[in-house]
């Protein structure tokens, strides 16, 4: 657990700035713009290292874009532009001399909508390994079963590892897409509403692995609903337009709130 | 909502009326497509099905006596009113063009005073003059012996004589065009060898003297090899002619030809169904597999399905990676803006292009440009005979290719853009870059789109004619552009085209009254071939999609 005192000063509290290898991802005055209109405003904060992060907040408040900037996905965006940094485990996402590719490599991500490719469940989760050019048979099977059964999936496909990631439900398919992103032994995942679509039951599973992959893996979780963020981050960040509001321990925010409008959210009042 | 639907009047909702126009529109087309392919099945096949001979006999006085006899035998066609008389006429296909001047008799119903069918009426396919109809009288043997039609004999052995002259035709052709041909072709290279030598020589840049004289030798054997060929062959064709059938023809006159004129023959008015059905399939695959006859009349029309075929295939060939690159360049990588929404825009306005403007483009740009280049750098020593310097298959097919393009690059794109980005951020997000995306991801969702243009590019390219006429169809192709003889592809080579071949039948052939039901029949097998061609790629497509299914994206 970080060390997080209530905030004295609204609208930047800080996080973990004590002690060094807790800044495993730095937010560092962090702006973001589609065309003229500005999306995040000078965030800066510190998220740790193999601990759950949560971003809450209303729609549109910037959550996911700041999600996706982590890993560049909003290169695909034409007419962005950013002020600021954003350093996972030291290096510069931003830095020309970082390879997009690479950084995607160190940085899995798991989206909204469960997205297997229409191939086998085996070639979907070595899909990363195949595209850098890993294709040792004995390397990938021994990955393949690390990774399903690290995505908690291994029991449930094991004897159909070659038929197509499309005959699977829809928990399984997320589940898949986990292995995915575990397959590339990344540093952090990154998961942008990962149960959003899924039943509670499917849910229920997503969470419990959650916290599993978490003595591995840094996680940082967008999601919508409040009691999923209660129950499976550590740390969580409120964002209201584009603001980070307030930044503390999820027991810090869900039970002793600093700020009123904090309150007001995941109270229901508004949002 | 329910006291609504009870009442009937309003079980359509309001607003609707437009269905019903709509509806008329489509029932519309259908209705046209259905008449059209209709009329063409019907009409293509019909040509093939053998008909009943009416022996009509006329008036003493009649003006449509064509000899002695007031008799006249033929199919009738048609039976029309005169628009100028009011009386009724009767279109009758005679035959024996030779005899009669032409294909056709149009007579009055008037004239006529009986009519029957005969039995032992014979129609004969010969290879020149169309077909003829006649009653036999005798035939000549070889032996000297004479075999009257009376005799029970004179019909097997007519058709085993008949036989026998197709056997020697065979051969005949396999001579000359493989045994003399190949003879031709190493003459023609040594004369281009002893040409070059010769100019070499009077430039005074080396002397060839025992070159030339190697060549000369091996002329000198070349042409006792031909003359011993060529004297076979005039035997043969000598042969053709030893056995001669005397007829009457039902107007009186009696002509005797030689049986190497004839192709084939049936007694109509004796067939049973049986038979007719038997006639109808054979000459079908006769139409199919043989090559044409008579300023292409007659015969099949098997060169041009296979020109057809391969130039469509050649198209797509160059028409797909073409067409797609530049789609994914244009899609996935081109800054969007101005330039690109220019250039999008140009793209659909070459869609609608005249395609004879892509044949003088091609014209200009393929055969001359870059043929003549071609023959410069390669075939100098050919020149001034144009290797590719002029029309060929290859040429045509890029024509077409070009013609063909903007359509793969619209739906190029369109199946581009439908891909999900969902697939392609997965993929981004696994540390793929973006070609191995297009790559691995992008292109085969969108493969049964891409397909489907290509579908709509051969069906285009397939039915068209106007450019090719300039770049390398002809009317009748001595050789096919995929043979037997090295290097196999002889892609320079001009090209029979059955959009080409019904246009010529049609309105360029001397008969084309008599050259109708064969339009009907090559335009039926046109869209025949188009229709398989479609699918072939159907088929892959389907394929594809049940592979690449993206039911969750």
């Amino acid at each position: 657990m970080d060390t997080a005192a209530p905030p004295t000063e609204r609208p930047r509290p800080i996080v973990g700035e004590n002690s060094s290898d807790q800044k495993f991802i730095e937010i560092k005055d962090f702006s973001f713009y589609y065309g003229e209109a500005q999306a995040l405003h000078d965030l800066r904060f510190d998220i740790p290292e193999q601990e759950v992060t949560a971003f809450i907040g209303p729609s549109g408040c910037g959550k996911s874009t700041l999600l996706r900037s982590i890993n560049r996905m909003n290169d695909l965006i034409d007419g962005i532009r950013h002020d600021g940094d954003i350093k996972v485990n030291g290096t510069s996402v931003f830095d020309p001399l970082t390879e997009v590719i690479s950084l995607r490599k160190r940085i899995g991500m798991v989206f909204q909508k469960s997205n297997p490719f229409p191939k086998s469940i085996y070639e979907n989760v070595i899909y990363g390994l195949r595209v850098s050019g890993r294709n040792k048979k004995s390397e990938l099977d021994q990955i393949v079963t690390e990774s399903l059964q690290g995505a908690a999936l291994w029991d449930e496909v094991k004897d159909r590892l070659h038929e197509s990631a499309l005959s699977l439900s829809g928990g399984q398919m997320q589940r898949l897409c986990i292995a995915r992103a575990i397959a590339n032994q990344p540093e952090v995942i990154l998961m942008d509403e990962p149960c959003s679509a899924l039943d509670p039951i499917a849910t229920g599973k997503i969470e419990e692995l959650i916290h599993e992959l978490k003595k591995e893996f840094t996680i940082v979780i967008v999601t919508h609903n409040m009691q999923q963020a209660a129950r499976v981050s550590d740390n969580t960040a409120f964002f209201y337009l584009g603001k980070l509001i307030e930044y503390s321990t999820t027991e810090t925010i869900f039970f002793n709130p600093a700020d009123p409008q904090t309150e007001a959210y995941i109270t229901g009042r508004f949002g | 909502m329910n006291s609504r639907t009870s009442n009937k009047q309003s079980d359509r909702p309001k607003g609707e009326t437009l269905v019903w126009l709509s509806s008329a529109g489509l029932a519309l087309g259908v209705l046209m497509v259905v008449f059209l392919l209709g009329l063409i099945i019907w009409e293509g096949l019909n040509v093939f099905w053998p008909k009943a001979v009416v022996e009509v006999t006329l008036k003493e006085d009649s003006h449509y006596k064509m000899g002695e006899l007031p008799n006249l035998a033929g199919v009738v066609v048609k039976r029309q009113k005169n628009t100028r008389t009011g009386l009724e006429e009767w279109q009758m296909l005679t035959g024996n063009k030779d005899a009669y001047g032409a294909m056709f008799k149009y007579i009055t119903r008037e004239h006529v005073i009986s009519q029957s069918f005969p039995e032992d009426v014979i129609v004969a396919e010969r290879m020149e003059y169309g077909n003829s109809i006649f009653f036999p009288v005798s035939l000549q043997l070889r032996n000297g012996s004479k075999l009257t039609a009376e005799d029970s004999e004179f019909l097997t052995r007519f058709e085993q004589a008949i036989k026998e002259v197709r056997n020697r035709y065979h051969e005949i052709h396999k001579l000359e065009k493989n045994t003399i041909g190949k003879i031709n072709r190493e003459v023609n290279a040594l004369t281009i060898k002893q040409r070059l030598f010769e100019r070499e020589q009077a430039e005074g840049k080396t002397l060839h003297e025992k070159d030339l004289k190697e060549v000369q030798e091996r002329l000198a054997v070349l042409q006792a090899e031909f003359d011993v060929l060529a004297a076979e062959a005039k035997r043969l064709r000598a042969m053709q002619n030893d056995e001669v059938v005397e007829y009457r023809l039902s107007s009186g006159q009696v002509r005797s030809q030689p049986t190497g004129d004839f192709v084939g023959f049936h007694l109509p008015n004796q067939m049973g169904l049986l038979d007719k059905i038997g006639f109808f399939i054979r000459h079908i695959w006769a139409f199919l597999s043989e090559r044409p006859r008579e300023a292409n009349t007659e015969g099949g029309i098997f060169p041009a399905i296979f020109g057809t075929f391969v130039m469509t295939v050649l198209m797509s060939a160059a028409v797909m990676p073409f067409g797609v690159v530049a789609a994914i360049y244009l899609q996935e990588y081109a800054r969007q803006g101005a330039f690109v929404r220019g250039v999008r825009i140009a793209i659909n306005n070459l869609a609608g292009v005249p395609s004879i403007v892509y044949g003088v483009f091609g014209l200009g740009f393929f055969v001359y440009m870059v043929g003549g280049t071609i023959d410069q750098l390669f075939f100098s020593d050919r020149l001034p005979t144009a290797t590719f310097g002029t029309g060929g298959i290859l040429w045509a097919s890029l024509t077409l290719a070009i013609m063909t393009v903007p359509v793969v690059i619209v739906a190029t794109e369109e199946a581009l853009t439908a891909v999900p980005r969902g697939a392609r951020e997965a993929s981004l997000a696994c540390g793929a870059s973006k070609w191995q995306t297009i790559q691995r991801i992008v292109l085969p969702a969108s493969a049964p789109g891409i397909l489907t243009g290509l579908i709509l590019a051969m069906a285009r390219g397939a039915g068209e004619v106007a450019p090719l006429m300039i770049v390398g169809v002809v009317k009748l192709a001595p050789s096919l552009p995929i043979d037997g003889v090295f290097p196999y592809f002889h892609l320079e080579r001009k090209f029979m085209h059955l959009g080409f071949h019904i246009y010529d039948l049609g309105f360029q052939s001397p008969d084309s009254e008599a050259a109708r039901p064969m339009v009907f029949a090559t335009t039926f097998l046109l869209i025949l071939l188009v229709v398989v061609l479609n699918l072939g790629a159907i088929l892959i497509r389907n394929h594809l999609r049940k592979k690449y299914a993206t039911s969750t994206f």
